[in-house]
Order: structure tokens, then sequence, then C-alpha cells
């Protein structure tokens, strides 16, 4: 069963949003949705970048105050 | 009241000792036991095996007698913890021996688990480990010339040292006078290199000088030990005649075991250093799932916020500190020069240039470090 996980990586400098979510992602199932929040201005396009070029899925990206919300799914 | 620190490694043993000098009355007047249980009797300085990679430091300098490092009211035991019952609050050890306690604090490191690429293990020299880090070094000796290749695994312990091996490479070839028939090839698992952006902005400069050649995004996905290549999972190969790895980690299989936390990493309240639902149990160093680099130095500051607390708690019923995610990095910039990396959770690192004295006090550091443990730096 795929599971939905929120990830909290606001206000983090080291190791950073995506190295974050690459870590949490490698825990994953295939099939889970993991949620990353991110005060870092970068993230809203670092991700979407590398989940385009390693081949998972991009859900959402939508920025709530000061926090950016970005929604992927595990896919292989 | 019993404390109990399960782990011997930086973040435990600065703990204790800080919180053993706070609570000097206490534990005189048996109001307070201080327990810690570590899997060794011995204490290794773990920064120092990036210098025995390179001949720079012998292994017997990374090691002191752990039990010489610890305030003598410590209880110490070398009886790693094998079942943690936190519903009771209670441990069990190895050898079989049942521990109670009142207040917990699991400090138990991380370990790298190389396995989890397949080919890695076999293919790739690496540092990580007193055995390893000799082997490379002598790989390194015997290496003439071709292509050396540095690849990164997530997550892992000391985000500085992907950049440090690189120019510690650049500078050991030099040396050697063949780094101009050793092309070096330097890869990253996101889009710059290095996830702090400061560090990447100055890195990449310094690795365009010394011709570094690199490619980000890539993540590790598998070595072909047989026709010397490492593909990346974002379908990328390159070939190499030396590998360098930064292996992934993982937390400590007992974390995992009793479900304490997936990966090893344990739920951790990012400023009461509590776990999260169980608010007498501390989490210190490579062990938490916190958002910060996986290095001694946030196991330091995190140590003295838990001590203070602990002290607090038990003098007037409050804690009185926040953890507020401050880590100082070290940065080996090659040619005898270093720099640091100064941040919390609110404010980035604002990196000087790199200098000869910053090296020295990295260097002096590299001693020093054996009164930092014992809490008195």
């Amino acid at each position: 069963m795929s599971e939905c996980k929120t990830i909290d990586a606001r206000d983090t400098f080291c190791p950073g949003p995506l190295m974050e979510l690459i870590t949490y992602m490698k825990q994953a199932n295939v099939g889970d949705t993991l949620e990353l929040l991110s005060t870092d201005k970068g993230t809203a396009s670092d991700v979407p970048e590398w989940i385009k070029k390693v081949g998972h899925e991009m859900v959402s990206s939508e920025k709530v105050g000061e926090v950016w919300h970005l929604t992927v799914r595990k896919t292989k | 009241m019993r404390i109990l620190v399960v782990g011997g490694g930086c973040g435990g043993t600065i703990l204790a000792n800080n919180l053993a000098r706070r609570l000097a009355s206490e534990i005189r007047n048996r109001k307070v036991r201080i327990t810690m249980l570590s899997a060794s009797d011995k204490h290794m300085y773990q920064p120092g095996l990036l210098y025995v990679a390179f001949g720079q430091m012998m292994p017997d300098e990374l090691y002191r007698d752990q039990e010489s490092l610890l305030e003598p009211c410590i209880d110490f035991h070398v009886d790693p913890v094998e079942e943690f019952h936190l519903d009771q609050n209670k441990v069990k050890t190895k050898s079989g021996k049942t521990h109670e306690y009142d207040t917990l604090i699991i400090a138990t490191g991380s370990r790298i688990v190389p396995e989890e690429v397949p080919g890695l293990t076999e293919g790739s020299e690496t540092f990580y480990s007193e055995a390893s880090a000799v082997k490379m070094f002598k790989r390194l000796r015997e290496f003439e010339g071709g292509k050396v290749a540095i690849v990164v695994g997530v997550p892992h312990k000391c985000p500085i040292a992907p950049v440090e091996i690189t120019f510690a490479l650049h500078d050991y070839f030099k040396a050697r006078g063949i780094r101009d028939k050793v092309h070096i090839k330097y890869h990253y698992p996101i889009g710059r290199i290095h996830t702090i952006e400061n560090v990447a902005i100055w890195a990449k400069p310094e690795f365009d000088r010394i011709g570094v050649e690199y490619e980000t995004l890539f993540n590790v996905k598998e070595v072909d030990v047989e026709n010397q290549i490492v593909k990346s999972e974002e379908g990328t190969e390159t070939e190499y005649d030396l590998l360098i790895s930064i292996p992934p980690h993982r937390g400590m299989e007992v974390i995992e075991k009793d479900k304490l936390g997936a990966g090893g990493w344990i739920p951790t309240d990012r400023y009461q250093l509590t776990m999260e639902g169980h608010d007498n149990v501390y989490v210190l160093g490579d062990t938490t799932n916190l958002p910060v680099s996986k290095t001694g130095s946030a196991a330091h500051f995190e140590a003295e916020v838990v001590a203070e607390n602990i002290s607090s708690i038990i003098k007037i019923g409050a804690p009185v500190r926040e953890y507020d995610g401050k880590v100082y990095c070290f940065i080996e910039a090659g040619h005898d020069r270093a720099t640091y990396a100064m941040f919390n959770y609110q404010n980035p690192p604002n990196l000087k240039s790199p200098n000869k004295s910053m090296h020295w006090f990295k260097m002096s550091y590299n001693k020093m470090y054996w009164t930092s443990v014992r809490g008195l730096l």
C-alpha cells in the first residue's frame, strides 16, 4: 500500500532540502508520495529539475506563505 | 534519577562529561547516577581518517581509551544495547543485562552501507573506517595515472568530505609529480557541486582552477567493477581507473530493528532534541532525523544543549535552552589552506577565503579534540 510522507526541510542549509528528499526517496517504495516542505527559494526549481532527470513524478508545487510544498511520487 | 547514555561517540561523551560536572553535587549525594553503555572500549577521532587516507596521520593517533575520556563518576560499560523498551524505561544489552532509566540519551551514531549500491564495496576506495582508509592510502601510492572518479552516496556523514577529498587528491598527485597524468572527475547528487550554496559558489572556481571536472545530479546507482564504469540513477555513466566513494549511511541496526526510526534515524524535536512521543528520551548527533549535518560538530553543540536542559530539569524543573541548529565545520581547501562553514537553522554560512592559519588551526584541533570531547573546550 502506498504511503504519503511529509519531509520537514524548512530552515536547513546542510544537508539541504533536495538532499533530504533524495534520502527519503531511497527509503520509499515505488508508488509512495512524498511532500517536501522547504523555505529555500532554490527548491522550487532544484527539485523539479532532479525529478525530471531521474524519472520520478512531480505531482504539485505551491508556495504557502513562506514555505514551498512540493509533492513528488516515486515511480521506479 | 538514573541517566542512561547509550553510545560513547563524540555526542554521548561530551554530554555525559558536561552533565557529570553540572550535577557533581547531586551525584555525590547519590541523587543522580550517570551510566554509559558503548559498543567499544576505544574512542575514535573520525575526522582523522581523511588524513590516514593520505598518509598524514597514523591510525593509532585516532584512538583513546573511552574510559580515560570520562569523568570518574560516570559508570561506563562496554556492553552495547540490543533492545530498547521505551514503554518500560529500560534497555537490554548484549551481555543480557537490563538497565532501567529515568532519562535516556540515544547517541548511537551511523554506519556506512556501501552494500546498498551494487559493486561499490568491491569497486571503490573509501576512508570511513580505519581499514578502508589504510587500504585507500596504499592504493593511492600505487596509482601511476589515469581516471579518478569521486562519487557521493546519500545520506552521508560529514557533508564537507566530498570537496575535501577532491582537494586532497589534487594535492597528493601534484606532490608526487603525476598530476598531469591524472584526470579527476567529481560527481555530486544535487544540481550544484555542494549542498551548501556558498560552499558551491566558492568551490566551483577552485575546481576549475585546479582542473577538476564535475558532474552534478549524479546519484550513484551501481558500479560495473569488471568494466570499471560507475552508473547513476539519472542515466549517465563515467569510466574510471580509480573510484573513490563517500558511501551512503544508515543509523545503527538496533534503531531500525526496534522500529525507533526509518533508516536508523530517530524522529527528533529540532529544538528540544527529545524523541518524538517520548519526553524523557533525547537523541544526539547522527542518530537524529533532523535536517542538520551529520558531523561531530552538530553532536557537540546538541550535547551541550541537552546536558544543560537535563541538569536544569533536575535543578529547577524546566529546560532552559533550545538547539538553534548550530554547526561549525572546518573545510580543508588544499595547498595547506582551510576555511570554515558556521551556520544554524536561520543563518547560512558566510564563507571566508581559505588561508594557512585556518589550516593550522584545524591541524591543532586534531589534537585539541581530546580536550573537546572531555567537555572542557
